[in-house]
Formats: C-alpha cells, structure tokens, sequence
C-alpha cells in the first residue's frame, strides 16, 4: 500500500472520531451516582423521564460513599446518599441537599429450612449477629424470639456492605441506636469496620450473596429483597410491636422526622417511636453541587418530574413517596436557592 | 541386580512422564470446561435483542446491551487509534534509528516490563492525570487508559518483527540512495506487514478484555452514548456490573456478553497466530 | 527529503520515549496521590497496620499486602508444578503433530479476560468447591494437628482456597511458555551424552534439563508471579473482600488490586482515597521490581 494511501486511511479515520466532538443536542445525559438503595426506583423514574423528555438521567449504582465522593469532585452532576450530610459538611463541601424519597432496610435471610414462616429478629439480636456474639442460628437469643420456629444448629453467615454505603449508615445508625456495645465498638456511617461476616459490593452484591448463600443473613434495602424474593425478617421496635417493612411502617417512621429545609433536611428517622413503625427506615438525599445553576435547574427538573409523577412507580417498588407537605418543602428549598 | 535397577529407573522414568502427561491434561481440561461452561450459560442469552436494544431498568426483564457493545467498540477504537501509530512509532525507532544506542535496549527491556503491569494501576493513572483534573468520567480517559496498556506490547512486537528483516535488504535501498525514512516505508514495513498486523490484533484482543482500567475512567452509561466526552458503557465492567448483582435477568445477559467477548477474543488470537505461520512459511 | 527523514526520525523517538516517561509519570502521579497518606501514616507503620477504618480514618496496608502475597504465592504452588508438567509434556512426550496445538491450547488459557474467569468462578467454581470439594478437604485435613488448622472455617466457595486455585489455572501459561522455550534451548549435544550415558528420559529431564534452565524457568515462574500479583477482576469476584487476616484456606480476605477496585470511586474522603493510591504505589513498585527481575534471568538465557 503507498504512503498517501495510508495518511487517507487515517485521515478519515480522524475525521470519523472528530464527529464525536459535535456534541449531540439532540439527546441530552445527566449524569448521577451514588447510592443503591435508591437504584431501582430512581432507574425506573429515569427510563420513563427519558421516553417523556428525551433528557437521559444515567445513574451509575456505586454506592452513597461514591456519590457523596463524586459530587464533591464534581465529577458527575447530582449525587444521591442515604445517609445525610449535616449542614457543616455540606457547607464545608458547598453542596445542596434534599430528600426524594423514603424507604427501608430489610434483614434478609437464606433459612432453607424456614419456608413459609418468618423469622423475627430484635436490635439486640441483630447487633449481636454482627458483632459476632451470636454465631449460631439456634442460639437462645434467636429462639426466644422464635419460640414456634425449629432453627437448626448452622453458623450465620453475616453480609455486610465492602463499598461506602448509605444502607450501611441506616442500618449502623440503628444499631448503634439500640445496641451500647455497638455504639461503644463499632459506630456508624458509610464505610465501618465490621467484625465479621462476607461483604458484597452494593445493594446487589449483598442480595446476590444471601441469595446463593446458605444460613447467611445480610442488610438490603427493601425493594432488593423483595425483586429477588428473599425471605425478610420481622423486626420489633422501640414500641416493642413486631412490624413488617412495608409501606405503611416506613411511612409511621417518617411521619415522625423533623424535617427543616433550613438545615437542609438533615434527619435520621431509624429507631422511630412510632406504634407501628419500621426501624430501619430511611430517606435519600440527591446532592447538588452549590455553583452549577445551570446544570442544578435542569437536575431539578428531573426530580420535579418525580415528585409530581412518581408517586405510583415508587410505591410499586416498595418505596414511600415523600408525603406532600415534604414535597412543598423540597420545593420551596428548590426556590429559595434559585432554582425553581 | 543391576536389571532391577534399570527396571526402576526406567518405571520412574515412564511414571514421571505420565504425571506430565496429566499436567497437560489439568491445563486443557479447565479450558475446554471454562469455554463449554461460558457456551453453555452464554448461547441462551444470545438473540438479537442482546445486541439491538439498550438496557430496561433493573429487575425488568427484556432489553438488551446495545449501549456496551456500542460504547465498547467506540473505546478500544480510541486506544486503537492512539496506540496503533506510537506503538509502531516507537518500534520502529528501536529497531531501526536507535538500534546501536544501549539507550534503546533499556527502553526495550522497560517496554517488555511494562507490558505486565497490573491493569488496575494503569486505571488509577488515567483517573489521576485526566478524569480528576478534568473533572469527569469519559470514553476518551476510557480509550487512554487502553492504549497505554496496548503501547509496550505494540513497540515490542514492531520492534521484534522489525529487527526480523536482514540488513541487507535495506542496504540495498540505501545502495539505490533512498533516505531512510523511505527505507523504512518502503522496503521493511511492506515485508513485514502481517507479522505487524499480528502484532496489533493480539494487543486488540488483549485490550478488549480489560475492565478494571475502565472502572474508573469511563466509569458505566446506562444509556446509549456516542459522546466520548461523558461516561461510557463498555461490555466488560457491564459483564462485572451486572454479575454482582442479584437479578437472574443480568446474569443471563452478563454470560451472553461473556461469551461473544471470549469468542472474539479467541478468535482474533487464533487468526492472528494462523497469519503468523502462514506469513512465516512464505 | 533530509526533512522528512529527521521528522519521522522525530516521531519514532517520541514513540520510544513515551514508554520511559508513562512509567516515570506513574510514580510521579502515585508519590503525589498518596502524601496525604504517607504524611500521616508512614511507611512502616503503614506496612504494618491492620486497620482499615474510614470512620476513624485510620488505614493501613498490612491485610491487603498480606493478602495479595498469600494469594500469589498459593496461586504459584498450583500452578508451578502443572506448567513445568505441561512443559516437560510438550517438549518430550508430545508427539510432534499435536505439539503446536497443545502450546496454542495452553496460551489459550491467559487469552481469556479476567472477567470471564471471575464470572466463571462466582457462577460455577464456588458452588463447586462448597459443595463438594472443600467439605471433603474438611473431613479429611480437620484431624490432622497443624494442618487442620488450614481448613477450617465455613466453606462457603468465597475465600482464598477458590481465588488461590482459579488464578493458578489463569497463570500456568506465563510459566509453561518460557520453561517451554527454556527446553527447546537446552544444547542437543548436552542431552544426547546422557541418554548416551544409560539415562532415562526422566533422567536427562531431572538432571540435565531442569539445572540448564534454572534460571529461564524462574523467570518464567516470576512473570507468573507478577500476573498473579496484578491480578483483579477474577480475584475480586470469588475472594469476599474483607480486610482481616485470613485464618484458614476457607477464609475470605482482600488484595491491594480487589480494595482498588472495591473502593476507588466511592472512597468519600480524601484520606481514603490517598491510603489507596499508597496501596497503588506499593503495589507497582513491587510488581515492577518482579516483573523487571524475571525478564532480566530471561534475558540472559535468550542471550546465552
């Protein structure tokens, strides 16, 4: 082949790769991550805000320690995190903060021997699993609680979260609410030293182990336990009722939370005194970066869509929409900082 | 006596020749179970749709992997194009321009080092130097990230297939008063062009496999993407997305995926080699 | 013409002098990336500490390097004596018409990506060795003192046992190939005195080729221990990554390469992420050192 044959070949091999400088206006991203509690519903709401829109919401699943990290890098344009930032953090990191919706995590369970019944769990318990104490499925302290259940005599198998997760903070946050020792060893917040047990990389990754594990018990958000059918354990709460996760035990635990735009909506509502609510309840937070108007008001957009038509995709899945004097909140915050 | 000797020498001799004849069998026994294990999880999940749609959400079943075939080919395209030419470049100076400097043995003996460099850390770089400073996940950091592994395996097999041609042949050209860049052109790139062509597709095979520098450079899209700018699927870090998670549905298509890349790949290696030996014959 | 030439000549050197400047621009980067950690946590103390605490930010290498050696290093005691067998069965008792096609088949075994053998060992490796494979080992190691010690624990599938193995198979061509090209040099002078001498084809095996190719094959089994070092994606899929000491074969731990990949984009403090370019430092450096080492012996037996 001659000389000028080549430099052809590779000049239109440039100009083919220079088209993909054109930016395409036709479809526009946005690009979010973080948290994978929130990824079911939030991929769900961004599949049909496409087909409305056009606007493509690419929301990557890497975890609320990834997403909090991103946005402060501003590497992406929204972050979402269950665990809140508090408002010197988010001053700190120049960030914007506000709910979207509510929901649970869930004890999930690999009992081969349970079908049909439910097991029933307590903080104490649970902290006593994951603190490695109680390492046995037959242990006294399960079976107190179980007292018609046959609990063979199998180590657990705890699974926890190895990625930054806001999952992990809901549930640390809870343990360490109910459980001194756990406070005093362990605390909590996305990424914790945990005693024992096997870690999976997200919601998934946890959920895929307790699913191919036998005896093994790990820590997902709801929606997750339920897509992959695990079996869920009751838990009791602080009113000392046995409550199952659904969707009006995680609504009880929000009613209860003093949410105020002015601190930017920090609140954990774990370990709710409610009559019949959940424990392990918790909202997630979409992150925007302070000094990205632009961007933020077409974010924004996006989570309006959601909280005017996203009620019923989120209760399908389990999730709790943000009851409407919450919503009037976040939109209010949205206004106040010029972006509504 | 001394037959009972020779007896045993020679039954250990024969059992130590059996053993190595299991060794071969234990090394082809896991790769014919490891390719009929992906063809088998695999060849369920191949259909059309696989390659023609883009992802539902999770948990729904249908859908396809459309935006990470896509996006995989846009990427490695990029490392192609980067890599490609430095590597020949780079090849070319070692066995031709800079063949008596000790300069250039020690950069041929870096190159072959780095050729095994842990992926990862390449990926950790390009983060560094481009996603961080830029301030976002993108194909292009993607498609450097690649062609930074691709480069040393490009420079050494130019370099080896160069190094291959006899001096003679260029003396001739120079003998005729060619410079020598047209030396090079002219004479010792057209006889070695499929030892060369070799050379690139092994890297390519070699390339497209990779996941762990994509992780954190062209991160993941959901959505079908062609702008290099913004984060883009690739077929690898979908296969690893989507078989840690807990949806039967994604398996099914993590194995589909699995199987056209091991294909591909096995492909382009068995051609490759079949090139080698038939330009090797002639 | 004299222009074009020094231009191309330009060019062609700009290629060569990429390589030296990546692999200089890595440390660099790395140095820099990982002050914040080395500032606050050493070298020794950061070698040699367990901890992996985000919280409390307080990190330290030492599970992560352990694991990456142990990993290696058990990979390497499967793999070694099945690529040096593989080996010795190519060049000595192949027969000649399949010996091309059993090296194609066994360089085969490393074209796979990583991720395809990850998957594979998640999907398929593990159940295995769970169900079957690690219960038997129980029942029959557990008895025996010291050893028992080694195979005790859950055997969930998910732990250094599985990692350890799938990597070895991943591995065993890098080792075979050289100690494969290490035979093939061995002198026909120096072979046909010995079988000359009365010796068994074993013989000339064990006493003639094997202390001739000393040195190829240790390069050989360096390469392979500078692929298992690197190694992530497979890892990552069946090692369970959790930073503790693993106790048993049966137990989950992590490597430099699984934490990275784990932790990377979602490490949300700056402390994080700088104790994870220090675990991306070391591990070049060590990689480089043993990957340099093992072509240099393989250098000079090419050159011999």
């Amino acid at each position: 082949m001659h000389f000028r044959d080549k430099m052809l070949g590779l000049g239109l091999a440039l100009l083919f790769l220079l088209t993909f400088f054109l930016p395409s206006k036709a479809s526009e991203t946005l690009n979010g991550a973080g948290s994978t509690f929130v990824y079911p519903i939030l991929s769900k709401w961004a599949y049909d805000f496409q087909k409305v829109s056009g606007v493509k919401i690419n929301y990557q699943s890497i975890g609320s320690g990834g997403g909090i990290r991103q946005i402060t890098e501003r590497t992406i344009h929204f972050g979402a995190s269950d665990m809140p930032l508090t408002p010197q953090e988010l001053k700190s990191k120049k960030l914007l903060q506000f709910p979207i919706v509510i929901g649970g995590v869930v004890l999930a369970y690999n009992l081969p021997e349970l079908r049909g019944k439910s097991l029933i769990l307590d903080g104490e318990t649970i902290c006593g699993v994951y603190l490695g104490k109680i390492k046995s499925w037959d242990d006294p302290k399960i079976r107190a609680l179980n007292p018609g259940i046959a609990l063979p005599s199998r180590p657990i198998t705890p699974v926890f979260r190895s990625d930054g997760s806001g999952t992990t903070a809901l549930f640390t946050h809870y343990l360490s609410e109910v459980c001194k020792d756990w406070a005093k060893e362990v605390g909590f917040g996305t990424s914790v030293k945990f005693k024992t047990g096997l870690s999976g990389k997200g919601n998934e990754g946890v959920a895929n182990y307790v699913k191919r594990t036998p005896y093994s018990i790990g820590y997902v958000e709801y929606a997750y336990a339920v897509q992959n059918k695990l079996s869920i354990a009751l838990l009791k709460n602080r009113a000392g009722n046995v409550v199952a996760p659904d969707v009006n035990t995680f609504k009880e635990a929000a009613s209860s939370a003093n949410l105020d735009p002015k601190n930017h909506f920090y609140a954990w509502i774990t370990n709710a005194p409610g009559k019949n609510a959940y424990p392990i309840t918790g909202l997630v937070f979409i992150l925007l970066a302070e000094e990205k108007k632009d961007i933020n008001k077409k974010v924004v957009k996006f989570f309006d869509w959601v909280l005017t038509n996203g009620d019923n995709q989120a209760l399908s899945l389990q999730y709790v929409p943000l009851p409407k004097d919450l919503k009037d909140k976040v939109r209010s915050y949205w206004k106040a900082n010029g972006l509504y | 006596m001394i037959e009972r000797e020779i007896r045993k020498r020679k039954v250990i001799s024969r059992l130590a020749l059996l053993a190595a004849f299991f060794c071969a069998l234990w090394g082809l026994f896991w790769l014919f179970f490891i390719i009929f294990d992906v063809l088998r999880h695999g060849l369920s999940s191949i259909n059309l749709s696989l390659f023609l749609e883009v992802p539902t959400p999770p948990g729904e079943p249908g859908g396809g992997l459309k935006h990470a075939f896509i996006g995989h080919l846009l990427i490695t395209l990029v490392a192609v194009i980067l890599g490609i030419p430095f590597g020949i470049l780079g090849g070319t100076f070692l066995a031709e321009y800079g063949r008596n400097f000790r300069f250039s043995r020690f950069i041929s003996f870096l190159a072959d080092t780095m050729v095994s460099v842990p992926a990862i850390v390449v990926g950790a770089f390009v983060y560094a130097i481009m996603v961080k400073p830029l301030g976002h996940f993108s194909g292009w950091s993607g498609g450097v990230a690649l062609a930074i592994i691709m480069l040393p395996v490009i420079i050494r097999t130019t370099e080896h297939m160069l190094s291959l041609v006899p001096w003679t042949m260029r003396e001739a050209a120079f003998a005729l008063g060619a410079p020598y860049h047209k030396v090079i052109w002219q004479v010792v790139y057209p006889s070695v062009k499929t030892g060369l062509l070799t050379g690139c597709l092994l890297a390519i095979a070699r390339v497209s496999g990779e996941a762990a520098p994509l992780l954190f450079t062209s991160f993941n899209n959901n959505f079908l993407s062609y702008d290099m700018s913004g984060p883009m699927a690739s077929l690898t870090v979908t296969i690893f997305v989507y078989a840690m998670g807990p949806y039967e549905d994604w398996h099914g298509k993590a194995w589909g995926a699995a199987l056209v890349i091991t294909l591909a790949i096995l492909l382009i290696n068995l051609t490759a080699r079949l090139m080698l030996k038939k330009g090797g014959k002639s | 013409m004299v222009f074009t030439n020094r231009i191309f000549l330009f060019f062609t050197f700009l290629g060569a002098l990429l390589i030296p400047l990546i692999i200089l621009g890595i440390l660099i980067v790395f140095l820099k990336e990982a002050s914040l950690a080395f500032q606050k946590f050493g070298f020794v103390s950061f070698i040699f500490s367990p901890e992996w605490d985000p919280v409390f930010e307080k990190f330290g290498g030492a599970v992560p390097l352990t694991g990456t050696l142990i990993v290696a290093f058990l990979s390497l005691i499967f793999a070694v004596p099945f690529a040096l067998g593989i080996a010795i069965f190519v060049v000595e008792v192949c027969p000649a018409s399949l010996k091309e096609i059993v090296r194609l088949a066994i360089e085969l075994l490393a074209a796979i990506p990583s991720i395809v053998y990850g998957m594979w060992g998640l999907f398929t490796l593990a159940p295995i060795m769970a169900r079957y494979i690690e219960p038997f080992l129980q029942r029959v190691f557990s008895p025996i003192p010291l050893i028992g010690k080694l195979f005790e624990g859950t055997p969930l599938g998910i732990d250094l046992w599985t990692a350890s193995i799938m990597l070895s198979i991943m591995i065993i061509p890098f080792t075979a190939s050289i100690a494969i090209e290490s035979f093939y040099l061995v002198p026909r002078v120096l072979k046909e005195s010995a079988y000359g001498m009365g010796a068994t084809k074993w013989e000339v095996i064990k006493d003639v080729m094997f202390p001739y190719c000393k040195i190829g094959i240790l390069g050989g089994i360096g390469l392979s221990l500078g692929r298992a070092l690197g190694e992530t994606m497979a890892v990552a899929f069946v090692l369970g990554n959790i930073n503790s000491f693993p106790t048993s074969l049966f137990s989950p731990t992590t490597t430099v390469t699984v934490k990275l990949a784990n932790e990377f984009t979602e490490a949300d403090k700056d402390i994080h992420l700088s104790a994870l370019f220090y675990l991306a430092l070391l591990l070049y450096i060590l990689s480089l050192i043993v990957i340099a080492c093992s072509k240099y012996l393989i250098l000079r037996v090419r050159s011999r």
